[in-house]
């Protein structure tokens, strides 16, 4: 079974180390080893479309995380205040924005933007004072919404499951010395459910970093990395793409791990 | 003692602000849920039985046509039908004996190690890791190694086989994890009673471990189908237009041949067969082994 087990992780992890090994090889192809070299890293960072996109990626992943982190938050200690039926409902909903398929979210955003914004738009210009109106259209906006009602709804559940653990008699023998329940809150609630807070945000924003099909559809006009990743891999393979491979795997395995270390902190 | 009109009044105040507190707090994200959830999804739902208009798009109408067309996308269905269900099953073959070891065989010392070596290739790019098997089974890949030894023309990528193959790579990690989860939960005591009673190794693992493991091995099921059922890239990548997936279908209908009426009919078909899926693994979890299934997070 040990045997087994090994055999697995190296399969889990062979496939994504040839496409690291592969970003520093001096030659074109696999075939061709003939050194070490970091021009492929430059390569990549000097075209200035993918630079274009890696910035698109980390303000969309920013952002989206951001306000996942506090609008999941809010909703894992308004859930605690609520009765069991209406928890349900709200479990059910969030639930389902993390089990549906990502394409179905996709398509189902794109075509009630698309209506909203048919709607929206004409009246805008109606309203608006003078000649030129904001035209409503998909772009970082849509993305950021799409991609922050899945990671909403894993912070949500992250926080959730750690404010289930929490200390009760902690928080009663803070009310029970006069403190004020800001100050409750601020002093012991706080503090233990941060490390859920930051690992929720981390993997918000390794999820949006990462996800193709959502922005896929919701993107507009815009271009994130792994769009602009998944085009140039149509159009054939690259020791560039590795190059920019090994830099979003490196840096979502850093936040992933960084996570975890988060989540491990206060438990024990 | 009698509680005053004034004091009556302020805990009425203090009621009234701690339900403000609360609907303060889940108002963003019930907009959310109910702006980029529900409402899509009525959305997706009328459009299933309206019309195409002529120049592409949506036109208002009342009628189950689009879905009387489903049988158009027919090997989209029949491809993911079934290459989804085999992906699953074959991720669990391998994931079993893995979440097994992590759970109940690996020393302590490593067991953190190796289970985020587990979770860390679930929060890494799919794109990325699809890319990284394009490579390896690519022309320039394995076909290259082997003609090198003399086994030339071989085909690797661009097969079922590959699909299936990058099927499980993607999604091993979330068949390990609730698996993990439901046996590290076990009871061990329940095993050495199994032998003590003279149990055979087989069957105390037939008749207590994988009993007892079944929730968490149903979860994974049906995550890993699900997400199957929905999966764009896979296919994309490793099955090059020749394996299409109902994703597939949908980006086509979509972004390239704007039928969204039919799009949206087959978008809620996945979603019923999605509901159909999870009804079924929770009845057979519960029903075998007895026990409610276990969360994934």
């Amino acid at each position: 079974m040990r045997a087994f087990v090994v055999a697995v992780f190296a399969f889990l992890y062979l496939p994504i180390a040839l496409v690291v090994l592969f970003s520093f090889n001096a030659g074109h192809h696999a075939s061709e080893l003939t050194g070490f070299s970091v021009q492929w890293y430059g390569k990549a960072l000097s075209n200035p479309f993918l630079v274009e996109a890696l910035k698109n990626s980390l303000f969309i992943a920013t952002t989206s995380a951001l306000l996942a982190a506090l609008c999941g938050t809010a909703a894992a200690l308004g859930l605690q205040r609520v009765g069991a039926r209406t928890r349900a409902v709200f479990d059910a909903l969030l639930g389902a924005a993390i089990v549906v398929p990502g394409v179905v979210i996709g398509i189902s955003t794109l075509v009630a933007l698309v209506q909203l914004f048919g709607v929206l738009n004409p009246f805008l210009a109606e309203l608006w004072p003078n000649d030129k109106p904001p035209r409503l259209a998909l772009g970082y906006g849509s993305i950021i919404a799409a991609h922050g009602l899945f990671s909403m709804a894993l912070v949500a559940m992250i926080v959730g499951t750690r404010l289930g653990s929490l200390d009760r008699n902690l928080v009663e023998a803070s009310s029970d010395l006069y403190a004020t329940p800001l100050t409750t809150f601020r002093s012991i609630v706080l503090p233990q459910i941060m490390p859920a807070v930051i690992a929720g945000f981390l993997l918000a924003f390794t999820f949006s970093f990462d996800d193709f099909i959502v922005a896929f559809f919701v993107a507009g006009a815009q271009t994130t990395l792994p769009i602009y990743v998944f085009a140039s891999i149509r159009r054939g393979v690259t020791p560039e793409i590795n190059a920019i491979a090994t830099i979003v795997l490196v840096a979502s395995v850093l936040l992933v791990v960084l996570a975890q270390w988060q989540l491990r902190r206060r438990k024990h | 003692m009698s509680v005053g009109p004034e004091a009556a009044f302020s805990m009425r105040g203090n009621l009234l602000r701690k339900n403000l507190l609360t609907a303060l707090l889940l108002a963003p994200a019930t907009l959310w849920l109910v702006v980029f959830l529900v409402l899509p999804f009525v959305a997706i739902a009328i459009f299933s039985v309206g019309e195409r208009a002529p120049e592409g798009g949506y036109q208002a109408a009342f009628t189950l046509a689009q879905y009387a067309n489903l049988p158009a996308r027919a090997t989209a269905f029949w491809n993911t039908m079934v290459l989804a269900p085999v992906g699953a099953l074959a991720c669990l073959l391998v994931a079993y004996p893995v979440a097994y070891y992590l759970a109940l065989k690996a020393p302590e010392r490593w067991r953190l190690i190796l289970l985020a070596l587990v979770v860390i290739p679930f929060w890494t790019s799919l794109l990325m890791r699809t890319y990284a098997w394009m490579y390896v089974l690519g022309g320039r890949g394995i076909p290259a190694l082997l003609a090198l030894v003399g086994i030339e023309d071989v085909r690797l990528i661009n097969t079922p086989g590959a699909v299936l193959l990058g099927i499980v790579y993607g999604y091993l990690p979330l068949m390990i994890l609730p698996i993990y989860v439901s046996l590290e939960r076990l009871d061990r005591r329940l095993l050495e009673a199994s032998a003590d009673l003279g149990a055979t190794p087989l069957s105390t693992f037939l008749g207590v471990t994988l009993r007892l493991s079944l929730p968490g091995v149903m979860t994974g099921f049906s995550l890993v189908m699900i997400l199957l059922l929905g999966e764009y890239l896979i296919p994309t990548l490793l099955g090059g237009g020749k394996v299409f997936f109902i994703g597939n279908a949908l980006v086509d209908l979509f972004l390239q041949s704007r039928n969204w009426p039919f799009g949206s009919a087959i978008a809620i078909t996945l979603v019923l067969v999605s509901v159909v899926v999870l009804i079924a693994a929770n009845r057979i979890s519960t029903r075998l082994s007895g026990a409610r299934r276990v969360d994934l997070i």
